[in-house]
């Protein structure tokens, strides 16, 4: 075997590049409590409307004990149900989607908001929105002929507007 | 001199299957820019439009892919060990069975009956003739890793203790490579989708079925990438003017590569629902485990062309890099590569990064980021391959080296074009697999520059990629011959005389492949079988 000395340092250098970057990204996701959608939840997809969570009079905005947010959300080709959605900025949100048919993703710009709806399985994404306005929520996954027009509204309000 | 006649035959058969239908998905690729950008009238239709990417992914990623990375290893394994084919038969016989595959697959891609995109999306459902389709590719190809298994068994029989040539030792990587990681769409396919469209089983479970892709969707880009490797470790020192700059090096980078690339694939599902945060923590170490063999890589490539470069005459800190023979086409395709990977695996670092994937995930990003790795680095080199072999595969000069280096320069610049500005449209938030952006606010006006130059950048592609099937042909259709049709291997610095056997076999590795593979999807897919879960009915697009 032989392996030359520059070879070795650059060895060296390659392993503690790699080794560093999982340790940053390691970091980064223990200081700032960064988890990617992973909440291993089934339900049942094809009755999604007898569900005590995701039935029609059950989706949609409200305000936990706590005062932090939950927004529960149907992917259905071809929308988001509801379609429009309004939250108060820097305020904990907890959003829980579920597909009523095949596969869907949603994500907003400029956010950390992003999860793909897979049917089966509930999604849920646990963020804080930092800037107000209004912003497209695009379903980002392939569903069908109709999926290009697939998409919702969200709204971010200053805390004192935000009504219910 | 040895007749390389059986495996030029062979070669030919899948290189051509390979480039034909590489230019028919490249006019599709076309045309799908144009219709995105949404400019003519005419063209917009979203049938045409999922119809069209269904089966320029699945040209791209399954077609040209295998059948050149078949047509490749028969050439490297009958011209690299002196040997003629191992029961020639059976090697007709497997690109006869990947051929009918194709046709039939591609039947029902170019009648919209698959027009469920290159990752099948489940509970779409497309015509059981389509998953039977791509099986029969899959199997075909399973042939030829046991081909190449066999002669670099036979040969290793035939010549004890010597080393395996460093481009059979890479081929053969590369089936095994291919083999462990075909065996979750395999599993998917098989056992979920085709009993599932035929009407057998009523549901599947769409959690698993992502699951047993995901272990297919990373490893296969190695599959693609590791010929191009190949062509920068053992052709193109020698054709720049030097010697390789280090054998065992690139033995060890392949062995990681077929080590570290398979377990991984939880990268394409950080926002799947269905599997838990650890586990995907997990495979984003092993992910960047990957970047390791992909670093020494390039470290002895470039290497190699220092050493080149100052054989011939280079001197100074950079002086090297002129002097290197850049007139040959293989030499110019290995630059540009190199460079389109370093953009690429920057871009790569982010959506392998479990903090930082949720920025990019499912955007137009990552259409840039894949575009730009395979499409810009691997593709290219298989081009400058064919360049390479055509001649003396057909016993026919190359068409012209001018045009052939034309043609890499207009590719290297199209991609460029087309998947710069992709990366960008992904951070202003564009979703990839749309036909149109109809939602008409600030964000989507944001992303028209952008589409302008994307069709700058596929028409820039679409000649460059006529211009392949041109030199091609003329290439074929010459009455000149050659008289030099041996390939000429680079020689390492350093000759290598004696190996480890583990550096020169791949029983160990296989039991290690199998070890990582259990521990790191075991239990992700038997948690299938643990919960209760809710499967999908068939849906229509």
């Amino acid at each position: 075997m032989h392996i030359d000395a520059t070879e070795k340092k650059w060895i060296y250098l390659t392993f503690l590049m790699t080794f560093a970057g999982i340790g940053v990204l390691a970091a980064y996701a223990i200081k700032d409590n960064i988890y990617p959608p992973s909440n291993v939840e089934t339900i049942d997809s094809a009755a999604l409307h007898l569900s005590d969570e995701f039935n029609e009079d059950a989706i949609g905005v409200r305000r936990e004990k706590d005062g932090s947010i939950r927004v529960t959300m149907v992917a259905a080709r071809y929308g988001f149900f509801p379609q429009g959605i309004t939250v108060p900025v820097d305020t904990p949100v907890k959003i829980r989607i579920a597909s009523a048919d095949v596969l869907h993703g949603i994500h907003t710009v400029d956010t950390n908001f992003n999860t793909m709806v897979v049917p089966g399985y509930v999604s849920e994404v646990n963020t804080t929105f930092k800037k107000t306005g209004t912003f497209p929520m695009f379903c980002n996954e392939y569903c069908g002929l109709g999926h290009d027009f697939m998409w919702a509204r969200l709204t971010v309000v200053p805390k004192e507007k935000f009504k219910l | 001199m040895q007749s390389y006649s059986d495996v030029a035959k062979l070669g030919l058969a899948n290189f051509w299957i390979a480039f034909l239908t590489f230019t028919l998905a490249a006019l599709l690729g076309l045309y799908q820019v144009l219709e995105r950008a949404g400019m003519i009238p005419q063209f917009e239709s979203v049938e045409l439009y999922f119809g069209s990417v269904s089966a320029h992914g699945v040209i791209m990623g399954f077609v040209l892919t295998t059948f050149f990375i078949m047509g490749f290893g028969y050439w490297a394994a009958g011209t690299s060990l002196k040997m003629p084919v191992w029961n020639k038969g059976l090697a007709w016989f497997g690109f006869l069975l990947s051929l009918t595959g194709t046709v039939m697959a591609a039947a029902m891609l170019f009648t919209g009956q698959a027009s469920v995109l290159y990752t099948f999306y489940p509970p779409l459902k497309a015509s059981p003739v389509f998953y039977i389709g791509a099986t029969l590719l899959v199997v075909g190809s399973w042939i030829w890793v046991l081909e190449m298994v066999m002669m670099m068994h036979r040969w290793k029989q035939a010549h004890p203790g010597e080393p395996v040539p460093l481009i059979m030792f890479g081929t053969t990587a590369n089936a095994l490579l291919w083999f462990f990681t075909s065996l979750g769409v395999a599993s998917e396919v098989l056992f979920q989708l085709i009993p599932w469209s035929l009407g057998w089983i009523e549901t599947i479970d769409v959690g698993l079925a992502r699951t047993l892709f995901s272990w297919t969707l990373h490893a296969i880009v190695y599959f693609w990438l590791i010929p191009a490797y190949l062509a920068m470790y053992t052709l193109l020192p020698k054709l720049a003017g030097g010697k390789l700059f280090s054998d065992e090096m690139a033995r060890i980078s392949f062995i990681m590569l077929l080590v570290f690339s398979v377990p991984i694939g939880f990268h394409h599902l950080y926002v799947d629902p269905m599997q838990a945060d650890g586990w995907k923590f997990l495979h984003m170490i092993g992910t960047f485990m990957v970047a390791v063999p992909t670093l020494f890589t390039g470290f002895t490539v470039i290497a190699s062309m220092e050493v080149a470069g100052r054989m011939r005459g280079g001197k100074g800190l950079f002086g090297w890099i002129k002097t290197i023979n850049w007139d040959d086409p293989l030499v110019l395709a290995g630059g540009l590569a190199l460079l389109m990977l370093t953009i690429g695996g920057w871009g790569g670092l982010v959506n392998a990064s479990y903090s930082m994937d949720v920025m990019v995930h499912n955007t137009q990003w990552i259409t840039g980021h894949f575009h730009l790795i395979f499409a810009g680095t691997t593709v290219i080199m298989y081009f400058a391959l064919a360049y390479h072999i055509w001649p003396k595969m057909t016993g026919r000069p190359l068409m012209s080296k001018g045009l052939a280096k034309l043609q890499l320069w207009l590719w290297f610049i199209g991609m460029l074009v087309l998947t710069l500005p992709w990366h960008i449209m992904g951070l202003l938030g564009q979703p990839r697999r749309i036909s149109v952006a109809p939602y008409g606010n600030e964000v989507a006006k944001s992303w028209i520059p952008y589409e302008i130059a994307m069709v700058v950048g596929g028409a820039i592609l679409a000649v460059s990629a006529l211009m392949v099937l041109i030199i091609l042909l003329g290439t074929h259709l010459r009455r000149a011959t050659v008289e030099d049709r041996e390939m000429a291997y680079a020689e390492p610095v350093e000759p290598v005389l004696r190996l480890p056997a583990l550096l020169n076999g791949f029983g160990f590795w296989a039991a290690v492949i199998v070890v990582y593979l259990i521990a790191s999807y075991g239990y992700p897919i038997l948690q299938f079988f643990l919960m209760d879960t809710h499967g999908a009915f068939p849906w229509s697009i």
